[in-house]
């Protein structure tokens, strides 16, 4: 019996009209979040952060996935008005966790204290091939548009990465087949994090993967 | 936000990096609001490792909260410990205001309950 989808019929507001709408790639996410509840649960995240939470659907899910048992699930984005959708879609939705917004890029300023500390951190970048000129061009093309290989945001966050992990701190990012995830999973290697597919699926042009790093 | 999340941040303006004065970020004309939430036990246990106490304390009590001054050595066997700390990190809401930094003074402003940790591009 699969987690009900988080609501999120909110987005339809005026106020959030430059959030990300669920999409593909977001239930694909969802999947792969479900699909590791045991392992989840039995790690018993107390940190979880999700970077770039848009309308918050995964961050909430995530609640879900880990309910009974309760975490800090802490959303950033840089766009005021996903920080508000965020707030929403989790408020809607019933779980043990608590949840905070905070507008920032990536995790800056909240880097500092939660080094080595994360459980579980999720990214779902803005993967799409682009021009490296239409990256951050709008609020709504810094939620898709990816540059070179779709990976010119990603890039930034990456060897951030398992400095932010916990020992055995587990991290999911959403990447289609033209940002080179074999690539993407031999760099973590070479950092010392073991990643793997742990489901794709095909929608439309885009050849979706979800990739899970673990630190040792 | 909650005092929990508070405890989580840390100024990061470049060139800015006394660790005594960028970290608790200080308050400044905040609205503070209590919101009733269901004590968690045991996720309050787990989550006090993870917790700076020193910042705590001094973000307490600049706000007028009452903080023990430190953890006990059981904590998890320590009702009031737990309802206190309960009451202070994660039904203590902070809606609107700023937190200024003490080594550079930046300030980062907190509207509708969610602070603001962007910088612009000079700054990080």
């Amino acid at each position: 019996m699969g987690l009900p989808t988080p609501d999120t019929g909110h987005l339809r507001r005026a106020e959030y009209a430059t959030v990300y709408e669920p999409a593909e790639d977001t239930y694909l996410l969802l999947d792969a979040l479900e699909n590791d509840r045991a392992e989840l649960q039995a790690q018993r995240p107390t940190v979880c952060v999700e970077i770039g939470s848009g309308s918050g659907c995964v961050s909430a899910f995530l609640g879900q996935v880990l309910s009974p048992y309760g975490a800090l699930i802490l959303s950033t984005d840089i766009n005021p008005a996903a920080n508000g959708a965020t707030r929403e879609t989790v408020g809607k939705t019933a779980s043990e966790s608590v949840f905070d917004q905070c507008r920032t890029r990536f995790v800056q300023g909240l880097d500092g204290r939660l080094a080595g500390k994360i459980d579980v951190l999720i990214f779902n970048p803005p993967y799409v091939v682009t021009a490296s000129d239409e990256v951050d061009s709008t609020i709504e093309a810094a939620a898709w548009a990816g540059g070179v290989r779709g990976r010119e945001v990603l890039d930034v966050l990456m060897p951030q990465v398992p400095g932010l992990l916990s020992p055995g701190g587990l991290f999911y990012l959403v990447v289609i087949e033209q940002n080179r995830p074999d690539d993407i999973i031999s760099e973590f290697k070479a950092w010392g994090l073991s990643g793997q597919r742990v489901l794709s699926r095909r929608a439309g042009i885009e050849s979706l993967s979800i990739l899970r790093f673990i630190k040792a | 936000m909650r005092l929990l999340t508070h405890n989580m941040l840390k100024c990061h303006v470049k060139n800015c990096t006394d660790p005594d004065k960028q970290y608790p970020l200080r308050f400044k004309d905040v609205q503070i609001e209590q919101i009733e939430y269901e004590a968690n036990e045991e996720f309050l246990v787990r989550m006090l490792p993870r917790i700076d106490w020193v910042a705590l304390v001094k973000t307490a009590k600049d706000l007028n909260i009452a903080i023990p001054d430190s953890v006990p050595e059981d904590p998890a066997s320590d009702q009031d410990f737990l309802q206190s700390l309960h009451t202070i990190i994660m039904e203590t809401h902070v809606t609107e205001g700023s937190m200024v930094c003490d080594g550079c003074s930046h300030e980062y402003k907190i509207t509708k309950g969610i602070a603001n940790m962007l910088l612009a591009e000079h700054e990080i």
